[in-house]
């Protein structure tokens, strides 16, 4: 069916700032009025101060949402924005992962701020468009798909006449909508949800490139947080950028010679290397399930367990196989790490495109655990489909799958049943039921599915309030934190990693701090005062590449192969000679000259100032710093008999004396130390961040940093108490 | 297929390939601008010239690299965004890039003006089959 022709309701012309040395300094800012049809646009300028103290990309994201929000501004509300920003490496073509968008906005899910970023040709084609970022207000009121013109200097707003709002097909018609007879479809990226927005807490945002030899429009996802289900509650059925003419050097870089040099090297890193490391350019990140079963990492029906017998039919062995091999799979052009791996020609065996042959992004890690073993699922084929449907719905893979796990386990448990799911039975491992869950959770087909697309941290409340279901016991289970659910690793035995997911700014996401290995694996991190130094380091590394518009995957799952001899330790772990490339083509970019130390100092005034804002939203202090009892450890006894001498020689390295317990009174023993080493690492942590023992940044740590904006003194003057502060 | 043929015994490492290449291409005299390198390693010469096989094609995420009619490996200029991967992932590293010149890269395309000033056909230009 082709699409009908859309009517413009309004149009805007602007004159383009042309980029140096990686900065447009100028901003876009789309008014949808308040459902009244008063559209309003506006260039915004970016000043040093903005430069400065917030870099780019995500930076910017929060510092234009705190300026657009009131104190009590909710998810919903008109005044709520979705920034989309790359920054300084936004759109470069030589180092790989230079495409990446960061969107930031208020969540449904989590009540805060949330940032999520996305491959796709996106942010460096608003970004040759003119603009550093795109700020987008308020509610349309009718359907609407914005279209950013950055060959005529163009914005127009047109009523949507899209018949579907699911992502692969408002993609697909909208490359060949606003293409010239179809042969420059490359030139454009759309940003779309699905009809998972419509009722769901979770849609996530899918950002778009077009696949010249595939001739598709393929999708990468900033999937967590809610993004879509804003996009739209603001009537926005597709954001849409068309830039069809740019070079290698758009961004007018201070130093071309030494980006080029330094982006040569690591192409050749990479084509010498990959195949020995990391196999990102024949299995993208879907190496890492084999590697996660055996270390006990593997989330398995709900994170009970962290291994299965059947994880060879989920090995990256069976991925490669379904993955088209040989293809130049960047998201962006440049990246010859090539991870964004897809399944081509893939029939679909149920929901509304049953039989039709599509091509499928993914899966990803993340997706082959979460739509995967974590339901106790162990097929791809199945785990392939339900990742076609995620993205054509704009279901956040992740979340749908932990959140997913967690009903499984509450009708296992008894505390809900087939009447409550109408019909389904959601044991773990039961693939037809399962799927159907996700086709009424996308369509918001029941109140049971409605309340499953909340999230857990609602679910449960709805669970408990309708069904009768214990609370408590949900609590214990139920992977989540800040209302945000768990990505696919199994924490328990890394005092570190419960921290690196659950004293983070937006929740338990793996994109702050992945520390298991050097923690439970390598016991590099022996203390608690080393752990919080992880704890702050790591988080600050990995927010840089956030203000940057860089994606972390050629920091470390490609290095150089001598890395680990001639470095030790945590310095291994940083990647010297990576974090030495960031530096020196961040001032072969801007100009601007950048130490290590510097580089960090970049990322930790974003930190706090982030942390901040969830203050000022009614969050971020300790009491939101919560943890579940299955991320410490075993709640029932077939956890602990799974690997009872393990935990048992756990129990007594705490002095339990164990002789005469029973397995449940061992699991209470250990859940209670466990608990007392996550106040110890919550403190040393807070500490080391400059943070009061409520979790608030200081007085002093904000003038440190430079953000000590009237604002900000004054919201924290309300918040930090005397009986708060740590000792001298 | 037309490729640059090597005729390494013949070579008097004068360097006159590189001098007419990166002449006629970049108007400059100038070892770093030649698609065609010889190097003397250990004594003999080491030749470093495109064999137009064409890995780099692959690896191209906008298809800018292209065989001719002669069956030659060529860059398009238009649908190149200098990403330099071609470069990274050549198998004989015989692509080569140079920013002050240009942010694209460059490669031996089998015009035989080296041939033609190598004063001892130690570089000639012959027809294979691809």
């Amino acid at each position: 069916m082709e699409m009908k022709p859309m009517k413009l309701l309004t149009e805007w012309t602007y004159e383009p700032t042309k980029i140096h040395r990686g900065y447009s300094k100028e901003t876009l800012y789309i008014g949808l009025g308040n459902k009244d049809g008063k559209y309003s646009f506006e260039k915004r300028p970016v000043s040093e101060d903005m430069i400065e103290k917030f870099t780019g990309g995500r930076g910017f994201g929060l510092r234009l949402l705190w300026n657009a929000v009131k104190d009590g501004t909710k998810w919903n509300d008109p005044e709520n924005e979705i920034v989309i920003a790359g920054g300084p490496f936004c759109g470069i073509t030589q180092y790989p992962g230079a495409g990446k968008c960061y969107t930031v906005f208020l969540s449904p899910a989590t009540k805060q701020t949330y940032n999520s970023n996305a491959g796709g040709y996106f942010a460096p084609f608003l970004k040759f468009s003119g603009f550093d970022a795109l700020e987008l207000q308020g509610k349309a009121d009718r359907p609407v798909v914005v279209f950013i013109d950055g060959d005529n200097f163009k914005v127009q707003i047109f009523e949507s006449t899209l018949e579907d709002i699911n992502a692969y097909y408002v993609s697909e018609e909208l490359h060949e909508y606003f293409s010239n007879n179809g042969a420059d479809k490359h030139t454009i990226s759309v940003v779309s949800s699905g009809i998972a927005a419509r009722t769901t807490y979770c849609a996530g945002l899918n950002f778009s490139f077009y696949d010249t030899r595939r001739k598709a429009a393929r999708l990468k996802q900033a999937g967590r947080g809610g993004g879509g289900t804003v996009l739209f509650d603001k009537n926005v059925i597709a954001l849409v950028v068309k830039r069809t003419h740019f070079t290698g050097n758009e961004n007018d870089v201070a130093d071309l010679d030494t980006i080029q040099k330094i982006g040569v090297s690591l192409h050749k890193r990479i084509h010498d290397n990959d195949d020995k490391q990391c196999k990102m350019r024949s299995v993208g990140t879907a190496h890492l399930t084999e590697i996660m079963n055996d270390y006990e990492l593997l989330p398995v029906d709900n994170y009970k367990f962290g291994h299965h017998k059947d994880i060879d039919n989920i090995s990256s062995h069976a991925y490669q196989k379904l993955f088209t091999q040989g293809m130049a799979d960047g998201c962006w052009y440049g990246c010859s790490l090539a991870c964004a791996k897809a399944v081509d020609h893939f029939p679909l065996q149920t929901g509304p495109w049953k039989g039709k042959e599509v091509v499928v992004d993914g899966p990803e890690y993340e997706t082959a655990a979460s739509l995967g073993s974590t339901l106790g699922i162990f097929d791809p084929l199945w785990t392939v489909e339900a990742n076609f449907y995620a993205d054509h719905y704009g279901l956040d893979t992740i979340t749908i799958g932990t959140g997913g796990a967690f009903v499984c386990e509450c009708y296992e448990l008894g505390l809900i049943n087939k009447e409550d799911t109408h019909g389904l039975e959601l044991n773990f491992g039961n693939k037809k039921d399962i799927m159907e869950l996700i086709h009424r959770v996308a369509s918001g087909a029941d109140d049971f599915a409605i309340a499953c697309g909340k999230g857990i941290a609602e679910a449960r409340e709805y669970f408990a309030e309708h069904y009768g279901a214990d609370l408590a016991t949900m609590k214990k289970i139920g992977m989540e934190g800040q209302g945000l659910e768990v990505s696919e690793y199994r924490c328990q035995e890394s005092i570190a990693q419960w921290g690196g997911y659950f004293l983070t700014l937006k929740g338990p996401q793996h994109d702050e701090a992945w520390l298991i290995f050097m923690d439970m694996v390598n016991k590099q991190l022996p203390t608690y005062k080393d752990k919080a130094e992880a704890l702050f380091f790591f988080p600050c590394l990995r927010l840089w590449f956030s203000l940057q518009g860089l994606c972390k995957l050629p920091w470390n799952d490609i290095e150089p192969a001598d890395n680990g001899l001639k470095y030790k330790g945590i310095e291994a772990a940083k990647v010297p000679e990576h974090f030495k490339n960031y530096i020196d083509i961040y001032t072969a970019i801007t100009g601007r000259p950048l130490t290590p130390d510097g580089l960090i100092l970049q990322s930790e005034k974003v930190y706090n100032f982030e942390r901040i804002f969830n203050l000022r939203m009614g969050r971020g202090t300790s009491a939101y710093h919560e943890i579940p009892d299955r991320a410490l450890g075993p709640v029932w006894e077939d956890e602990w008999n799974s690997r009872p001498e393990y935990f048992d020689e756990k129990l007594k390295e705490f002095g339990v004396d164990i002789s005469g317990l029973s397995v449940k009174e061992k699991i209470a023993a250990l859940q209670q130390n466990r608990r007392k080493q996550w106040e110890d690492l919550k403190m040393a942590v807070y500490k080391r961040r400059g943070w009061n023992k409520n979790g608030i940044p200081t007085m002093e740590t904000v003038k440190r940093l430079g953000i000590d904006y009237p604002d900000v003194v004054e919201l924290l003057k309300k918040h930090l108490k005397p009986e708060d502060e740590f000792e001298a | 297929m037309k490729i640059m043929q090597i005729n390494a015994e013949k070579c008097v490492q004068c360097g006159a390939c590189m001098s007419a290449c990166s002449s006629a291409w970049f108007k400059e005299d100038s070892v770093d601008l030649s698609r065609v390198k010889v190097e003397t390693v250990t004594g003999l010469p080491h030749f470093n010239i495109c064999s137009q096989c064409g890995a780099c094609m692959a690896v191209c995420p906008t298809q800018a690299l292209e065989r001719d009619a002669n069956g030659v490996v060529q860059i398009r200029k238009d649908k190149c965004v200098a990403c330099l991967m071609c470069v990274g992932f050549c198998p004989s590293a015989s692509i080569f890039f140079n920013a002050e010149k240009q942010t694209e890269p460059f490669k031996c395309i089998a015009c035989g003006i080296c041939a033609k000033k190598c004063p001892t056909g130690a570089l000639t230009l012959v027809e294979v089959k691809g």
